[in-house]
């Protein structure tokens, strides 16, 4: 704590406070604004879930080399798309003080209904086919939306219950049957496995996907009205945010992914039946708060999110490596998630006294 | 940055609707943002009325469900059913008790199912190794008020969000029931105990879960509805700034929540196993989204400090006789989720209503310019304290900080 001293000086001489927070005054060092802490400590959030991982595959690495092998690399990417690609969605709900139980059950339809439409309709173009899962998904996230936004009912509930409504749709469109890899184009398996330079297509379009989900989150209006609708709703109300309009597209674009997600999903692996993506909806969320996104909304960044399910891939995929039985891994995503939370607590309580220390001082 | 003055104001604003609270009061959920109760004597009249109507339509619910049930299929009243009915619905609805309390005092417990699943682990594990079964059993018990104590600890001394905890206790406890007993199935235990998954309580004829089930039900409606301790879960739900002011402990009564529900998950992870004959660390998995539903379609608000036994007794009897009808009438049974999952939404749905009603007559005055009473109150920011209690903490997290 290099400041500590000058600012408990300048508590103790109030006039010194008024020479150094002069308003033309460069005197002041960018790092003691307020904003500026909390822009450099959620940043170290970001990259913290990146050191983390680094660490993790180096220590991984260390004790068995082939885990960095490139198949075994491009494994755990092909693992991790999926999950990266809901974080995204649910990461906008999330930001905004909302959770979107959903997106398994959606991921299920969508993979279904999507990848029946080779098999029901004979050369039906594979943009088509994502098209289609693309408006499945769309349809469910208007009517979380709609639910959500419209008729003020927390989305836990809304999409708790949505999550049962679309599984039991799904059942009873599937019935017993199931999709089978055979039935499916070669083209469209390939969208699913194959990879330039190790790293696979999927990845790569989900990672573009991503940064452009990053970005808009981050520089544009709309992003940033999320951000502060999960912070404080009533303070985001009265400067006149739209919240019901914004919460709304965030559902929207949730479900909408997840469409898509499901459309990958059966192209990667082949083979849909009525179990496809149960349970995910829990996983995605362990991904997003592990990856530093605050389950109350306000803070987090999609790239956190898409690391946090790389890393949950990548412990997966480890243990396979280091021949410890796959019992593990949920104990120690658990933990994991845990240890997360406790550490953002920890930064949280760090973070809002150092804030009341920087902001007394502002006081005249 | 200093909340004290603001929460010490909301404290004493929001007190009246908290001995407004007094009757327990379900229904309308609160949204974000949620018109705030007004403390006028005539809107804590009206709310009253929706508890009645409430629970009256649960009520009128179960009627319908069982009387459908009775029309649709011969077999659905017979004691045969109804005792099938309750094995198949007892450790759930058992584990929708606790689930209420720790609710309707504005937190969650996500990992209810997997406490069940590690106790069914623990059990089928203890029992490989040749231990005698009661010790067994309060072994387990014991596990699941460690567990639940862990569950307490992290929300209220360490401070975090109990959806986030109990997100990561679930898969914690599961992977611990998966580690212990790994692919191992046990399933030799002594016909004493795997009998209950075969036979009745004699003289009832009721499965032995649905008996425990209605005498916890009852034992946790006094304590809820009629003790100060089940008072103070009310307050707290409603408002726990204004509770800790008013000398609740808060934290104790909690954790203490959260022990109860560890030691009552593992008991129902006990009877569970016993049910089946069949030790697995599966058992149980999903579970948890099923006890939260049926506590919310029992009127109980999932911000808390609403909500009632009677209530969730009642959306219990609706969830197993609904999937029991349905099941009885070859309906398949995973496609029931649709019933489920519709009721859910009808839940929270019907008694936003008449707030959607005047939110929308609100907004009709607004743009005649003459602004109606409800409209002022509905903007006060301390008044809707409630809804977002924990925001101080967090205000300067998003991009402007204040």
């Amino acid at each position: 704590m290099a400041h500590h001293d000058p600012t408990s000086a300048r508590r103790r001489h109030p006039q010194l406070v008024v020479e150094m927070t002069n308003p033309d005054g460069a005197l002041v060092q960018p790092t003691e604004s307020p904003q500026r802490l909390v822009d450099i400590v959620f940043r170290l959030r970001e990259y913290g879930i990146i050191v983390v991982l680094v660490v993790f595959i180096a220590v991984t690495t260390g004790l068995q080399p082939r885990f960095l092998g490139q198949a075994n690399i491009r494994f755990i990417l092909l693992n991790a798309t999926i999950y990266a690609l809901l974080a995204l969605g649910e990461t906008m709900v999330v930001v905004s003080r909302q959770v979107d139980l959903s997106v398994g059950s959606v991921l299920g339809l969508s993979a279904y209904v999507s990848s029946n439409l080779f098999a029901q309709v004979h050369g039906i173009p594979i943009p088509v086919v994502f098209l289609a899962g693309l408006g499945i998904g769309l349809v469910c996230g208007v009517v979380n939306g709609v639910i959500t936004a419209f008729a003020r009912v927390p989305g836990l509930v809304v999409t708790l219950a949505t999550l049962y409504i679309i599984r039991g749709i799904d059942i009873s469109i599937i019935g017993g049957g199931e999709v089978v890899a055979s039935s499916l184009p070669a083209h469209f398996v390939a969208i699913g496995s194959d990879s330039v330079v190790g790293i696979p297509y999927i990845t790569m379009c989900v990672a573009v996907v991503i940064a452009a989900g990053a970005y808009y989150l981050r520089s544009f209006r709309p992003g940033r009205e999320l951000y502060a609708i999960g912070s404080n709703p009533d303070a985001a109300r009265l400067v006149g945010i739209p919240i019901g309009r914004r919460i709304f597209t965030s559902f929207v674009a949730s479900g909408a992914i997840a469409g898509v997600a499901g459309v990958l999903w059966a192209a990667y692996y082949g083979t849909v039946d009525s179990t496809a993506g149960t349970g995910y909806e829990l996983t995605v969320v362990t991904a997003v708060v592990v990856g530093g996104v605050a389950i109350f909304g306000g803070s987090g960044s999609v790239i956190g999110a898409a690391f946090g399910a790389l890393l949950l891939s990548s412990i997966a995929t480890a243990l396979y490596a280091l021949n410890v039985s796959p019992f593990w891994d949920p104990a120690l995503d658990g933990l994991l998630l845990v240890l997360a939370i406790t550490l953002d607590r920890g930064i949280a309580v760090r973070l809002a006294g150092a804030m009341r220390k920087l902001t007394f001082r502002h006081e005249p | 940055m200093n909340p004290d003055p603001v929460t010490a104001a909301g404290a004493s604003a929001v007190a009246p609707p908290l001995h407004g609270a007094e009757t327990p009061v379900p229904s309308p959920t609160p949204g974000v943002g949620e018109p705030p109760p007004s403390d006028t004597g005539l809107a804590h009249f009206s709310r009253l009325r929706v508890l009645a109507r409430w629970e009256v339509a649960l009520l009128a619910a179960v009627v319908v469900v069982f009387v459908v049930g009775r029309v649709v299929s011969p077999q659905f009243l017979t004691s045969y059913n109804l005792f099938d009915m309750g094995i198949s619905n007892g450790e759930l609805a058992i584990m929708a008790l606790p689930m209420m309390l720790i609710i309707a005092t504005g937190e969650i417990d996500l990992s209810v199912s997997s406490t069940l699943g590690l106790a069914s682990s623990l059990l089928g594990l203890l029992w490989m190794h040749g231990w005698p079964m009661p010790a067994i059993i309060v072994v387990v018990l014991v596990c699941g008020a460690v567990l639940g104590a862990f569950n307490g600890f992290l929300v209220t001394r360490v401070g975090l969000p109990s959806i986030a905890v109990t997100i990561g206790t679930m898969l914690l406890y599961a992977g611990i029931g998966e580690i212990l007993l790994g692919s191992n199935i046990v399933s030799n235990f002594p016909a004493t105990y795997t009998n209950i998954g075969v036979y009745g309580v004699p003289g009832i004829g009721l499965s032995y879960s649905t008996v425990i089930f209605f005498g916890l039900a009852i034992i946790f409606g006094v304590v809820l509805h009629f003790t100060p301790f089940g008072r103070s879960i009310f307050a707290m739900g409603a408002n726990q700034e204004a509770a800790v002011f008013s000398g609740i402990r808060v934290k104790r009564t909690k954790t203490i929540l959260y022990i109860v529900s560890g030691i009552i998950c593992s008991g129902a992870g006990i009877l569970y196993t016993f049910k089946l004959s069949t030790a697995e660390y599966d058992n149980g998995t999903g579970l948890v989204l099923s006890v939260v539903a049926i506590v919310l379609l029992g009127g109980v608000s999932i911000f808390g400090g609403t909500g009632s036994i009677v209530g969730v007794v009642f959306a219990v009897l609706i969830y197993s006789g609904l999937l029991d009808a349905l099941l009885l009438t070859g309906f398949p049974q995973q496609a029931s989720g649709i019933v489920i999952g519709g009721l859910l939404l009808l839940s929270v749905l019907v008694p936003s209503v008449p707030e959607f009603r005047s939110r929308l007559r609100a907004g009709r005055h607004r743009l005649r310019g003459q602004a109606p009473e409800a409209a002022i109150a509905h903007s006060g920011p301390v008044a809707q304290m409630r809804v977002t209690g924990d925001s101080s903490s967090k205000a300067g997290q998003g991009g402007q900080p204040i």
